[in-house]
């Protein structure tokens, strides 16, 4: 319960400091799009690591300008990227041949820098993707996903996801509220599975009908398979000098991780 | 004739929703649709908007039977969905779009209105319901009661001529519920308004004429005036309470009564 708490709260947390006065949420959202995706696929193909770490540190400097502290980061992205890219990385300290960094020791220099190089890239990734996520609402970013050309069904789709992953959510704390409600004592481990798996059962069969509901109420509006949408993002000249911005940067990054 | 349903059935998988229901509509009528929870009110306003269809009998729209094949007529189905619209029970599932003003958008963008039309009606639905502050807000951070109105203004953005409307007062406070009735007052003579309620108290105000349900049965229909003063029928379809209370010490029960009064 706990957890599916902590979900609403991080979405809330985010949509609100997407509405901050900082300079990422005053761009366009088309521009911040393009330009942190650019700096992403640079910073996690570049094969110098000073590179990727640059990268690194601008996104550090961008959020710190768009009011998006680094305690925000660490906890937000730093720590959950670090433990589950670490989990992935931690073999290659062992396996990967080379000089050992102690006499005696498993771990290598190659295996150690191969570790490093992923963990920052997957740090860079996330510290840039959760810039966008931070400084846009989600609409903003569907919005400029429609824009640029993705496909409308899947722009629907994943609105709508976004928008019925917190009713299920809700639905979920619910269920455990109101059994919290009514037990006298812990339940034992298997018997707490038991309950887990009732919910999500109920939560699937609640899913379908809300589901079949939903399509049926975008009939009833007009719906016939292809939704239309309304862009109205204009360009200011602020965005044309962030735009300029992002591509030298992505443009200086490309040549310094290649060449 | 705005509807005409004649021996209407409808059947769920595992249950019969409706059976042999006949009524009329007439254009700008206000109509009630009275019963129980569980009477086939919301499967009666489901069929009435085309998004399902009897499994016997048939129900028309201005002469036309409305079927799977006619509304899968771009024509027709445009026509239709830009002159009937629903109001959900639960404005969740009508309001699927990221923001509100997607979401007051989303039938006009549909019936392929020019832009400027939209922006004007989407402008025109924020001002009327007073919900121009949220309209960058995304749907389940409103209350029940500006979900509703946003649900209202979702449905009205496209001026339909008939508004369905399931329970639309159902689980309001004082101030969001008549809010709503003040609108269904100010639809007489201008709208044919399909409301369904089992709260007696707003029917007058509402209505001009009611059907009332039972077990998927249509067993009454009449005025507001005429259907309220029949105890019986509405004691046998679960419409009336008792009312116990005390007094001076003594304890007793009596129907739960609305009367008429009018002013002038």
């Amino acid at each position: 319960m706990d957890s599916l708490a902590r979900t609403l709260e991080h979405a809330r947390f985010c949509e609100d400091a997407a509405l901050t006065q900082g300079i990422l949420q005053r761009l366009d959202p088309r521009v911040k799009l393009c330009g942190l995706l650019a700096l992403i696929l640079v910073a996690v193909s570049a094969r110098r690591l000073e590179v990727t770490l640059a990268v690194w540190m601008l996104g550090v400097a961008l959020a710190s300008y768009s009011c998006i502290s680094i305690k925000v980061l660490a906890t937000r992205t730093w720590a959950g990227v670090l433990a589950f890219t670490g989990l992935i990385a931690l073999p290659a300290l062992f396996i990967t041949p080379g000089d050992a960094v102690l006499p005696h020791w498993p771990i290598t220099w190659q295996g150690l820098i191969t570790a490093l190089r992923l963990i920052v890239r997957a740090e860079t990734a996330a510290t840039l993707a959760g810039l966008l996520v931070l400084t846009t609402p989600w609409t903003h970013v569907l919005k400029a996903l429609r824009t640029l050309r993705v496909p409308t069904v899947l722009v629907v789709i994943l609105g709508m996801t976004y928008r019925y992953i917190f009713l299920l959510v809700r639905l979920a704390e619910e269920f455990f509220e109101a059994r919290r409600s009514r037990m006298i004592w812990t339940l034992s481990r298997p018997e707490q599975r038991h309950m887990a798996g009732a919910a999500a059962g109920v939560l699937l069969n609640k899913s379908l009908q809300l589901s079949e509901d939903v399509y049926l109420a975008m009939q009833s509006r007009g719906f016939r398979g292809e939704a239309y949408t309304l862009h109205d993002f204009h360009m200011e000249r602020r965005d044309w000098m962030a735009a300029a911005g992002f591509a030298v940067a992505a443009a200086l990054a490309f040549w310094g991780g290649f060449l | 004739m705005i509807f005409e349903a004649r021996s209407l059935g409808f059947r769920y998988a595992d249950a019969e929703a409706l059976t042999d229901i006949s009524l009329v509509v007439e254009e700008r009528q206000r109509i009630a649709l009275l019963g129980a929870n569980g009477s086939g009110k919301s499967t009666l306003l489901r069929l009435l908007n085309g998004i399902c269809f009897p499994s016997t009998g048939s129900i028309s729209f201005k002469d036309r039977e409305l079927t799977e094949e006619a509304l899968g007529e771009e024509d027709f189905a445009c026509r239709f969905r830009r002159s009937v619209a629903l109001v959900f029970q639960n404005p969740d599932v009508q309001l699927f779009n990221p923001t509100v003003y997607d979401e007051i958008a989303f039938a006009p963008l549909q019936m392929r209105m020019p832009k400027e039309e939209i922006q004007a009606a989407v402008g025109a639905m924020l001002d009327r319901f007073g919900i121009g502050h949220l309209k960058d807000r995304a749907p389940h951070r409103l209350s029940g009661g500006e979900k509703k109105r946003v649900a209202l203004a979702s449905a009205l953005a496209i001026d339909p001529e008939v508004l369905i409307l399931d329970e639309p007062t159902a689980s309001l406070d004082p101030e969001s519920q008549s809010g709503i009735i003040e609108f269904l007052i100010d639809c007489q003579g201008k709208k044919t308004v399909i409301t369904s309620t089992h709260d007696l108290e707003i029917v007058e105000e509402i209505a001009d004429y009611c059907f009332v349900l039972k077990a998927g049965r249509l067993v009454a229909e009449g005025t507001p005036k005429q259907i309220l003063a029949e105890e019986q029928l509405l004691r046998d379809t679960h419409l009336l309470h008792s009312h116990r209370h005390r007094h001076k010490g003594i304890t007793h029960s009596h129907p739960h009564i609305y009367q008429h009064h009018s002013h002038g």
